[in-house]
């Protein structure tokens, strides 16, 4: 009887220290805010497009780290994005719904713009300039390709153009043998059984 | 012209797996030779029926996985299936030798993903598999026909294929008749009896040269350090391995035996009878080296060596087994993806130390 | 083995520190030279009818032209100026006439294009003399050299074409002891530098002093490789004839590859490495190519810019190789004309070296500043025996070979696996490319091109991550702006209510009217967020 209180005793003790330990180091440790977020939001591309359904990156990043959203919404992320995030979050891979586009850039065709500000506003990251009256362009460096100054413009003078690709930029894309572009399959067959 | 985007370099030194694998095949026929010396057509028998079992199952497993089958003229399944076929004793039956090819290819490689993602040494891994599933058949070793009286003719076909195919009970033999200790075997028995080691060896009747030219008991293809050394210098010489493995594994056994030999000779047996004895030069040469489940990097390879070593001296002494050389291979072959990670070479332009 | 046969490691360290040998890089291959071409002096090559001068035949910023379409130009005439400080301008590489200024394919293995200058070739090949030659080099300024380097539009002939004047600098924290001049030429088929020192040795040594003056070196050295004796004994009967080159030696290296990389030839001569993303200079080190070292010359004691280059034409697949003096902006199609080429059907075009080159899509692109060689290969020349990947057997021979001591099977499988911070962990970024790991691997995997997939993908994520920061930043200024807009607009409304003194009832009832309007508008504002 005794052995068996002592047993008692000794774990009943342990289970004591343990959890004032764990109180004070939820004290100490404590981080303000959700730092899932932001891990989430600083892998996406800042396109603030909308395209996930969600008015903005950092909205989609809250949705994701609250597991209300899946991963794989983001269109301009595109797969790259996605397993980043899958991975971050500890969840399978999920095939993407839409094909991300090539990168694009908006364009005002300035001869037939009347000056009413409407795309200005649009933009969520004040990439077009100009004031009413006056005609307005694309700061093409700060365009983001989220397409969302096309809807508004009242005699539809914008377009979505490609973006160039630069020399400078060309990087070697994987080698055309077969194990290489296996590992691509693979991934993808992985992602859409998830 | 063809508008492969395949990048520098435009020029290749003609190496191939094929031919690697083919070497290292060369460089076994001295042993296997000297296993049909001793062993007569048993050894025959169980190696062409190891190659061909590996051969087989690795077309099934190639096709079945969608690969293309023509992979399996790689020489690397009838590599495998000489190896394993070196490291069984003479008398095993044809079904554990087909099934020890199975597993070696299946368990050993294929599992992993086919050549080249194994962890462990598919040959060691099946032998291991099957020492621990049948201790009784695997640790029976036939008198070799260099025996001064040897207990049944090996070099007759129709034995042999009675004793491969059906067993000994149909030539009204038994194991112990057939049979003789391997000299490791034999001292490890006499020491539980309280015999010391010399004594034990002088009624084995061993003799170091003897041992030397592989005219003794054991697995059929272990016992010529001889022609075995042959073997490795060739491999040495065509690049194949390298010699951190082989000579730090070696040297290391040598080293504790040596020590401990010096402690307490009646327990502990010499170096030279360590050198020669069991598998260690067969699994130096030739398993520790195996490329895929061996460190790739200079300093990996050496702390490789030297854990083969320590474990196959530490096992042989004091553990269950009278042969440690396969399972110290495979416990190490554990540890090479840490291994390698953690003993890269020094990078140029950077200092010595490296933070992982 | 053939090209395999690889020095032990530690019998090397050994042999070393006994000083039985000099310093020796680890790894390396042999492979086969096919230095066909070694026995055949430079010929002229005849100016074609049209050149075509890309705008960027160096590392760096590309050029702005300075010419229109029509305009005569005179050989060595600046065509194009340098926009930024790594640049160097273009010249014209014979007189003639200005008839486009357009996009034309360079040697490029994407096969992508830079706008180019297109001149039509007069045939009267009239110099431009308006750089005066400087024969007392001696007694100018480094400036002035160095300003005489740049405007010559000198870039590394080697191949790397980065620009030449930027490395002649004299920095004080890093003052240079050594000029190297890289005679070694370890790429298979290539003889243009072999040639250039046997048949310009004065002008090589000679270029050799205007660099030590430059920078202020005390020492020289000019290596070559052993394959080259003949070369080697042409640069030291030219050391020998001249009396103010002391301290000037001519070093004899076996025959290795790479033992022309840069960082390797360093260690080789003197036993330093670089350090991990520093230069030669900070170990007191500089080196320079031969050619470069002859173009020095042109330009400083010739006073002519650079319009003309040493190019081998070789290869399994032509009959007729041979060594070619080109003016800059020839189409290579021309040059293989010459070695009577004009049938590419399963030609594989190289420009530079097997090792290093790169494959060109197609033959109608120009020569430029970094056309060491031109290689017509055939499939099986190339290797085309090797082009299925099998799984990596571990064998460790790739390690081997690196000259930098990197484990290429692990990073390979790490590029493959998009795992670049770990690539990055096991030094990706120290890899020179020089494709010793790709040509002893048995399994034929394209290790080279795994990690400039790599690297390429590396630069890629930095950049998107340097511009979708630049986006949050603006899309928060953008929301921030709003905010203040209208908390703004709602501060003005309150003073507005408050300025304004208690109303009678009807003007009280006109009121509301606006005030409703002011409060629906934010409203509607964040309904349609």
């Amino acid at each position: 009887m005794t052995g068996l209180l002592y047993a008692l005793a000794s774990f009943g003790a342990f289970a004591l220290v343990s959890g004032i330990i764990l109180a004070i180091a939820q004290k100490v440790f404590h981080i303000d805010g959700d730092p899932m977020v932001d891990k989430i939001d600083a892998l996406l591309p800042q396109t603030q497009c909308g395209q996930c359904g969600y008015p903005g990156c950092k909205p989609y990043s809250e949705a994701v780290a609250s597991s209300q959203a899946e991963v794989n919404h983001c269109v301009p992320g595109g797969e790259r994005v996605m397993l980043q995030i899958a991975d971050l979050m500890g969840v399978e891979p999920k095939e993407l719904e839409a094909e991300a586009a090539a990168p694009m850039l908006a364009f005002v065709r300035e001869d037939e713009c009347i000056g009413c500000t409407l795309c200005i506003k649009a933009c969520p990251v004040d990439a077009i300039i100009g004031a009413p009256k006056q005609y307005h362009t694309v700061v093409a460096d700060h365009c983001t390709g989220c397409t969302l100054c096309v809807e508004p413009c009242p005699v539809d003078c914008i377009d979505m153009l490609v973006k160039p690709e630069l020399i400078e930029h060309w990087s070697w894309p994987l080698p055309e043998t077969k194990r290489a572009q296996q590992g691509h399959e693979r991934r993808d067959h992985h992602a859409s059984h998830a | 012209m063809p508008l492969i985007m395949l990048s520098s370099p435009h020029a290749h030194g003609g190496d191939s797996v094929r031919v690697i694998m083919l070497t290292v095949i060369l460089a076994l026929l001295p042993a296997a030779g000297v296993s049909v010396y001793l062993f007569g057509w048993m050894a025959f028998l169980l190696i062409v029926t190891c190659i061909v079992a590996a051969l087989l199952t690795e077309a099934v497993c190639l096709k079945w996985m969608g690969r293309p089958v023509a992979t399996v003229l790689d020489n690397s399944a009838a590599l495998t299936g000489l190896f394993l076929a070196l490291t069984l004793p003479a008398a095993t039956p044809w079904w554990m030798a087909v099934l020890g090819s199975v597993l070696a290819i299946v368990l050993g490689k294929q599992v992993y993903g086919g050549l080249g993602y194994n962890i462990f040494n598919p040959a060691l891994s099946a032998r291991v598999i099957l020492l621990i599933s049948f201790p009784l058949q695997m640790t029976t070793f036939i008198m070799p026909m260099s025996a001064l009286e040897p207990a049944i003719n090996l070099y007759d076909f129709s034995i042999c294929a009675t004793l491969f195919f059906i067993g000994p009970e149909a030539l009204n033999l038994g194991f112990d008749a057939i049979s003789m200790a391997s000299p490791l075997g034999h001292i490890k028995t006499e020491w539980t009896v309280g015999v010391p080691v010399a004594e034990a060896l002088a009624a084995y009747q061993y003799s170091y040269l003897d041992a030397f030219l592989g005219l003794e008991s054991g697995s059929i293809g272990e016992t010529s350090a001889l022609a075995l050394l042959i073997g490795g210098i060739f491999l040495l010489a065509r690049h194949s391995i390298t010699w951190h493995i082989p000579i730090t594994y070696i040297v290391t056994v040598l080293v504790l035996a040596g020590l401990f030999n010096a402690l307490n000779p009646d327990q502990y047996a010499s170096p030279m009878f360590h050198l020669f004895a069991g598998g260690l030069i067969l699994c130096a040469f030739f398993m520790a080296t195996d490329p895929v489940s061996s460190p790739v990097t200079p300093m990996g390879q050496i702390i490789f060596g030297l854990g083969c070593g320590i474990l196959t001296w530490s096992i042989r002494t004091w553990g269950g087994y009278p042969e440690g050389a396969m399972f110290a291979v495979v416990l190490m072959n554990c540890a090479v993806p840490l291994i390698d990670h953690y003993f890269r070479p020094r990078v140029y332009g950077h200092s010595a130390r490296r933070e992982s | 083995m053939k090209g395999g046969i690889i020095m032990p490691a530690m019998l090397r360290k050994i042999a070393q520190r006994l000083g039985m040998l000099q310093h020796s890089f680890t790894g390396g291959i042999h492979p086969d030279m096919h230095k066909v071409t070694a026995e055949m002096p430079i010929e002229d090559c005849a100016i074609g009818s049209l050149l075509v001068l890309p705008m960027k035949q160096h590392i760096g910023d590309i050029c702005v032209p300075l010419v229109a379409v029509g305009d005569r130009v005179l050989r060595g005439q600046k065509i194009a100026r340098s926009e930024g400080y790594l640049s160097v301008p273009v010249h014209a590489s014979t007189s003639g006439h200005v008839v486009k200024i357009e996009e034309h394919a360079i040697a490029h293995p994407s096969g992508m294009g830079l706008p180019s200058i297109f001149i039509e070739p007069d045939g009267l090949d009239e110099r431009d003399e308006s750089l005066i030659p400087i024969l007392d080099w001696e007694n100018r300024e480094a400036t002035e050299l160095r300003e005489r380097a740049r405007t010559c539009g000198l870039a590394g002939l080697g191949g790397a074409v980065f620009p030449t004047f930027i490395k002649l600098v004299q920095d004080k924290r890093f003052p240079v002891e050594t000029v190297i001049l890289n005679g070694i030429e370890c790429e298979p088929w290539l003889t243009n530098d072999h040639r250039l020192m046997l048949e310009h040795a004065a002008e090589v040594l000679e270029g050799m002093g205007i660099i030590k003056h430059m920078v202020g070196a005390e020492s020289g050295i000019i290596a070559i490789e052993d394959n080259k004796p003949d070369a080697a004994a042409a640069i030291q009967q030219a050391l020998d004839d001249r009396d103010d080159m002391d301290g000037v030696s001519v070093v004899v290296l076996p025959t290795r590859y790479p033992q022309g990389s840069e960082k390797q030839l360093i260690y080789t001569l003197t036993g330093l490495e670089v350090p991990a993303g520093k230069l030669p200079m900070h170990i007191g080190v500089l080196c320079q190519n031969v050619a470069t070292s002859k173009a020095l010359y042109d330009a400083v004691v010739l006073g002519q810019p650079l319009t003309e280059r040493i190019v081998t034409v070789s290869g399994d697949a032509l009959a007729k190789p041979a060594n070619l003096r080109v003016r800059l902006g020839t189409l290579m199609r021309s040059l293989f004309a010459r070695q009577e080429l004009e049938d590419f059907t399963d030609i594989q075009i190289i420009h530079g070296g097997p090792m290093m080159g790169e494959r060109m899509k197609q033959p109608d692109v120009p020569v430029v500043k970094a056309s060491t060689g031109l290689l017509a290969m055939s499939a099986e020349a190339m290797g085309a025996a090797h082009t299925v990947e099998q799984a990596c057997i571990r064998c460790g021979h790739c390690s081997e070979a690196c000259p930098i001591s990197l484990v290429p099977n692990l990073l390979a499988d790490q590029c493959r696996s998009e795992q670049f911070e770990k690539a990055e962990q096991y030094d990706l970024f120290d890899c020179i490319e020089c494709g010793a790991c790709s040509y002893v691997c048995p399994s034929n995997i394209p290790l080279v091109h795994y990690f400039r997939y790599g690297k390429g993908q590396v630069a890629l994520q930095r950049r998107e991550q340097v511009f979708a920061e630049a986006s949050r930043k603006r899309s928060e200024a953008h929301e921030n702006r709003l905010l203040r807009e209208k908390e703004e607009k709602a501060a003005r409304r309150s003073r507005v209510r408050k300025t304004h003194a208690p109303k009678t009832d009807e003007a009280k009832a006109d009121e509301t009217k606006p005030e409703k309007k002011a409060a629906a508008e934010p409203a509607a504002v964040e309904e349609s967020k």
